[in-house]
């Protein structure tokens, strides 16, 4: 069976694998874990805060976002927010956000409902002696939480934000829903034009596991230097 | 010893009272910590405070005061509430009755910018409390650049004399965990100065270290408390207190059982739960 194979495929399209596939997961992947990660910090902080209504707001989304299917978020997202923008700007006709901009915004909400998690347990480890000392200096709340708790809190989580992170490095294979063409997406499109289904599908499974599984292993390295620095 | 009724403070008037030398004057050598002189001006008054954990009153009815530049030395069995009583004056502990007032400031008062007293009350913690992500340079500086909006040049400059004063200059780059207990301390000690703070409260500041720790951190106290510096110390250590303190406060389930110069209360205490307490702590 390996006789049959043409690896000529994957190497002449190289070029367009990378730099237009996988660029745009890398890209999306960064920009929506930057964001989800502020987001669900701010999340969590509400969630911690106390203040009736905004403790139960965040933890109704975080368990919402939690209990759907990724692609039910992104194809609802789609559909949904031109109306809503619509409704919003009290245009008459739907607001169109594109593609990219709609899966950048539904990986960002989604991603902060799960890294808010991770922050909430992230502050909760700090002591309570840290905050107590932090305002007996003078610090106000959110003097305290920037300068004392979340880089505290953000070091100590960082193995949990990266693994979570290769999760979603994983899930933006999912914005062919949208028609856009990630890594995954580029490699069908060339399967499917040559007719290689087989070399196409195994080098994408052969690149994702490569990625993910470096990515793994310098996470476990940076969690064990963590741990030594606590 | 009775408080002394204080004038309403105007909302946002500073913590330090009136004739204070402003908050930068300690910047030069040898002027590091504000000069106190005994003018029996009150600099914390303690009236008649109680607290409550639910239905259990950790706190009956306190009342106390200390004057400018007294040092005043906090002991009593332990959950008698001397912790609880320190962490009122700079209001990390909430209290339902009573008042505190801080250099002129009401603690419990809505008008009263918390954050802005605290930075005029310097607190030593007995687990020092530095920040461990941040070098010994930045422990020492971040609250005077992000609280009182020092530049990054003065408040260095004045951390590291502080840090020199405390003799670990050479450990400015380190980061806490490198340092040892007594060091860690002595840093905290530091940090707390350099906020020019108008008193500092000390929640058994030696009773985490390693004995041969204790003496180190002691000196740096006794130094602190001869320059001047008005202190509230709880400590068990009878020796720092014989040495240093003026008053002596014996606290049991709540309350203060007793209140008394400091050769008194060595004396012949008058309770006899501070009686009973006192010959347990000196057996030692
Ligand atoms: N958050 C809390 N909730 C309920 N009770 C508390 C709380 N914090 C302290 N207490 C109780 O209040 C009492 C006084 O505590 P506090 O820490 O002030 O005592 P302490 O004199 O400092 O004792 P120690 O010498 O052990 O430090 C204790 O009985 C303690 O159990
Ligand atoms: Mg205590």
């Amino acid at each position: 069976m390996l006789a049959n194979f043409d690896f000529s495929v994957i190497t002449s399209n190289l070029p367009y694998l990378f730099f237009d596939g996988m660029r745009f997961t890398l890209g999306l992947t960064a920009m929506a874990a930057g964001m989800g990660i502020v987001l669900g910090t701010l999340i969590a902080m509400a969630r911690l805060s106390g203040v009736p209504g905004l403790k139960h707001v965040a933890k109704v989304y975080v368990e919402l976002m939690r209990s759907l299917p990724l692609v039910l978020v992104i194809f609802w997202f789609y559909f949904l927010v031109p109306y809503i923008g619509a409704y919003v700007t009290g245009s008459p006709n739907p607001i169109q956000v594109g593609a990219f901009p709609s899966a950048l915004i539904t990986f960002t909400l989604f991603e902060a409902a799960y890294f808010s998690e991770i922050m909430r347990a992230g502050i909760q480890s700090i002591p309570k002696g840290q905050t107590a000392a932090a305002s007996a200096l003078g610090m106000n709340y959110w003097q305290s939480m920037v300068n004392v708790v979340l880089p505290q809190a953000f070091r100590n989580m960082l193995p949990l934000l990266l693994t979570q992170t290769i999760v979603l490095f994983q899930d933006t294979s999912l914005v062919y829903v949208l028609s856009l063409t990630d890594f995954l997406g580029a490699a069908s499109k060339v399967a499917q034009r040559d007719g290689r289904l087989v070399e196409m599908y195994l080098f994408a499974a052969v690149v994702y596991f490569a990625v993910c599984f470096t990515a793994s292993f310098l996470v476990r390295r940076l969690q064990a230097r963590v741990a030594i620095i606590r | 010893m009775t408080s002394t009724p204080m004038p309403a403070p105007t909302p946002g008037t500073p913590v330090a009272p009136a004739g204070q030398a402003p908050a930068d004057s300690g910047l030069q050598a040898g002027n590091l910590i504000q000069p106190g002189t005994r003018t029996g001006e009150t600099m914390i008054a303690i009236d008649n405070v109680s607290k409550w954990y639910g239905e259990f009153q950790v706190l009956t009815n306190c009342t106390t005061s200390v004057a400018k530049g007294e040092v005043v030395v906090v002991c009593g069995p332990s959950g008698s509430g001397k912790s609880t009583l320190i962490k009122t004056v700079n209001a990390l502990e909430p209290f339902q009755k009573g008042q505190i007032t801080v250099a002129g400031t009401k603690v419990l008062d809505k008008s009263t910018n918390l954050p802005k007293l605290r930075s005029r009350v310097g607190m030593v913690f007995q687990h020092f409390e530095l920040f461990p992500h941040l070098s010994i340079t930045d422990n020492l500086t971040i609250a005077q650049r992000k609280v009182l909006g020092r530049g990054a040049e003065d408040a260095r400059k004045r951390g590291l004399d502080l840090l020199a004063r405390v003799g670990l200059s050479a450990h400015a780059h380190k980061f806490p965990g490198q340092l040892s207990g007594g060091q860690q301390q002595r840093v905290a000690i530091a940090r707390a100065l350099a906020m020019n703070p108008v008193v500092m409260l000390f929640d058994e500041p030696t009773s985490a270290l390693d004995p041969e720790m204790v003496g180190e951190v002691l000196d740096v106290m006794v130094e602190l408390a001869k320059e001047g510096m008005t202190m509230m110390v709880v400590t068990h250590e009878m020796g720092f207190a014989r040495k240093v303190a003026d008053r002596v406060i014996f606290m049991d389930r709540g309350e203060i059982v007793e209140d008394a110069h400091k050769d008194d209360f060595f004396g012949k205490p008058r309770s006899e739960r501070a009686q009973t307490f006192l010959s347990k702590i000196l057996q030692h």
